[in-house]
C-alpha cells in the first residue's frame, strides 16, 4: 500500500489530553438535555462522541466511560434506569471492536459505519422499550441515528482539532 | 516462577468480559426499576449530578429569550401591555364571581353535609426540557421537593390540565404529560356531566375515551373537565375537548378522541397544584353523587409511569 491510498486523517496527532475527551462528553450530555422542538430527528450527541472517543482512543475510552455515560442520560430523561447504559455498552464494544477497521475508510466509509453503530444503539433503546410495553414510536425513530451519522464528519474533524499539531514544514525531519 | 506479561500489554480483561459484565449490570438495573423501583435512592443522586448540566443547558434559551425582550420595541411592548390589562381586568372580573360562587358552593355544601373542598396552593415553575424519549410524553420543571412540591400533583398551564408530577427529585421534578399512553385522568363532560375517564393517546398528542359504551350521550365539541372523584386534579379544570366521535356496531365501545385543552407541546410556564391536605379524598358529597362509575380502574401500572399515592386506594 502506498502513503498516497492512505485517508486524509491518518496524519501524526499530539497525544490526546483527558481534558479534551471529559470536556466533549459533558458537552455532548449538555447538547442533550437543550430543550430541542422535535427530538425525533435531533441525534443523539451522547451516543456520537462516545462512538468517536471509543474509535480513537479504544484505550480510554470503553465500556465503563460508556455505562455511566447511559445512567447519567437516563436520570436526565426519566426514563428506565439502565436502558442507555446498556444501549451505550453495546455501542462502545461495537466501536471498540471495529476501531482498527473504521479509520482506515474514507469519511463516506466511516460515516457508514457509524450510522451502522448507532442505529445498533437506538434498537436496543427500542427493545428495551417495546419489552417493558412501551408502543412502537413509528419508523420516524431511525431519523436520529441517521442524522448523528451524517453529522460524523464534521464532529470527527471539530474533536481532533486540539491534536492537529501546527503546521511546521521540516525539510530536515523524515515525517 | 511465573511469568506476567510486561505492563504494556496488559489492558485489563478482554473486552467480551467487559461486555457481558455491564451489560448483566445494566440488566440487573432494567429489572429492579421496572419491576420492584429499588433504584430510586441511585436516581436521586444522580439526578443531583446531572442537575447543573440541565440548568447549563437551559440557560441560553432563557438567555435569548431576555435578549429578545430587551430589543423587543416599543410599540409591541405597549400593545402587550394593552392585551395583559384587558385580560387581567376579564380576569379579575371572573376571579370576583367566582369568589362569590364559591362562598355559595361552601355554604351549600356545609347545607347537605359535604365534605368542604380544600384550598390549593400553586407553585409556578418553568419547563427545563423536554424528555428525550420517543416512547413516553414527559416534561422536567425546574422545581423539586426542595421547592415543596408532592408526588402525584397535577400540573395545569393557562388553558387546562397538562400532566402529573410522576418522578420527584430534590432541584427538579418530571412531569408525565395527559397525551402520554400510561397516563389516565377522571373527566366529566361540562354539558352534562357524563364521567370517563380520559387516557393518553402516545403518539399522536391525543387523548382517547375508554370504555364509553356506543351509545353514550358525547358528541363533538363537548368538553371535558376533571371530575375531581379522584382526589388529585382539583374539579372542574379543563382537560379537553372531544375531537372525534366513531360509533361502529361491531364494537361494544365508541371510539372517541379528544383535543387537549393544555398546550401540551408548547408554552414554559407551569403551575404545579398541590392541596395542602389530601385527608378528603373522596368526599361523601361524589359519592353520593353516584356510583364512581369507570373512574380510577386502571390497572396498576408497572412501568415508567404515574405513581401517585391516591391511585393505590
Amino acid at each position: 500500500m502506498q502513503l498516497g491510498d492512505m485517508p486524509a486523517d491518518q496524519r501524526i496527532l499530539l497525544p490526546v489530553r483527558a481534558g479534551t475527551i471529559l470536556g466533549s462528553l459533558a458537552a455532548a450530555l449538555l447538547l442533550n438535555f437543550l430543550p430541542w422542538k422535535n427530538i425525533a430527528v435531533v441525534p443523539d450527541f451522547v451516543a456520537l462522541v462516545l462512538a468517536f472517543w471509543c474509535v480513537r482512543q479504544p484505550r480510554l475510552v470503553g465500556l465503563g466511560a460508556a455505562w455511566f455515560l447511559g445512567l447519567a442520560t437516563d436520570v436526565g430523561n426519566g426514563v428506565l434506569l439502565g436502558q442507555h447504559a446498556l444501549a451505550y455498552s453495546l455501542l462502545a464494544f461495537a466501536a471498540v471492536t471495529l476501531s482498527r477497521r473504521i479509520l482506515w475508510f474514507s469519511f463516506w466509509g466511516q460515516t457508514l459505519h457509524v450510522a451502522a453503530l448507532l442505529m445498533l444503539a437506538q434498537a436496543v433503546g427500542l427493545a428495551v422499550r417495546l419489552a417493558t410495553g412501551a408502543d412502537f414510536p413509528g419508523w420516524s425513530i431511525a431519523l436520529g441515528p441517521l442524522a448523528g451519522a451524517a453529522l460524523w464528519p464534521l464532529v470527527s474533524a471539530l474533536l481532533l482539532l486540539p491534536q492537529r499539531r501546527p503546521p511546521e514544514p521540516d525539510r530536515a525531519r523524515p515525517l | 516462577m511465573e511469568h506476567t506479561p510486561p505492563p504494556f500489554f496488559k489492558s485489563g480483561p478482554a473486552p467480551l468480559v467487559r461486555l457481558a459484565f455491564f451489560a448483566s449490570l445494566s440488566f440487573a438495573l432494567l429489572v429492579l426499576d421496572a419491576r420492584f423501583r429499588y433504584a430510586e435512592g441511585l436516581r436521586g443522586v444522580l439526578a443531583l449530578a446531572v442537575y447543573p448540566l440541565q440548568v447549563t443547558a437551559a440557560a441560553p434559551v432563557l438567555l435569548a429569550e431576555r435578549v429578545a425582550g430587551y430589543f423587543g420595541s416599543q410599540s409591541q411592548l405597549r400593545q402587550e401591555n394593552a392585551e395583559l390589562r384587558a385580560r387581567l381586568l376579564e380576569a379579575s372580573q371572573s376571579a370576583q364571581r367566582e369568589e362569590a360562587a364559591r362562598a355559595e358552593s361552601a355554604q351549600l355544601r356545609r347545607l347537605i353535609g359535604a365534605a368542604e373542598r380544600l384550598p390549593v396552593q400553586a407553585t409556578p415553575a418553568e419547563i427545563l426540557y423536554n424528555g428525550r424519549d420517543p416512547y413516553s410524553r414527559k416534561v422536567v420543571i425546574d422545581r423539586g421537593s426542595q421547592h415543596g412540591l408532592a408526588l402525584g400533583s397535577p400540573v395545569v398551564d393557562a388553558t387546562g390540565v397538562l400532566g402529573q408530577v410522576t418522578r420527584l427529585h430534590a432541584m427538579v421534578a418530571e412531569v408525565t404529560l395527559v397525551t402520554d399512553k400510561d397516563q389516565a385522568i377522571p373527566v366529566q363532560v361540562l354539558r352534562n356531566g357524563l364521567r370517563a375517564v380520559a387516557f393518553g393517546g402516545g403518539a399522536n398528542g391525543l387523548l382517547e375515551l375508554r370504555f364509553m359504551a356506543a351509545n353514550a350521550e358525547i358528541q363533538n365539541g363537548d368538553r371535558l373537565v376533571t371530575s375531581g372523584i379522584d382526589g388529585t386534579y382539583p374539579p372542574g379544570m379543563p382537560v379537553a375537548t372531544v375531537a372525534r366521535v366513531e360509533r361502529d356496531t361491531a364494537y361494544a365501545f365508541a371510539r372517541i378522541t379528544c383535543q387537549p385543552a393544555a398546550g401540551v407541546d408548547a408554552g414554559r410556564f407551569v403551575l404545579v397544584l398541590t392541596q395542602e391536605a389530601r385527608g378528603a379524598a373522596y368526599p361523601d358529597g361524589a359519592a353520593a353523587d353516584g356510583e364512581k362509575g369507570p373512574g380510577k380502574q386502571r390497572k396498576p401500572r408497572r412501568r415508567d409511569s404515574a405513581r401517585d399515592p391516591d391511585a393505590a386506594r
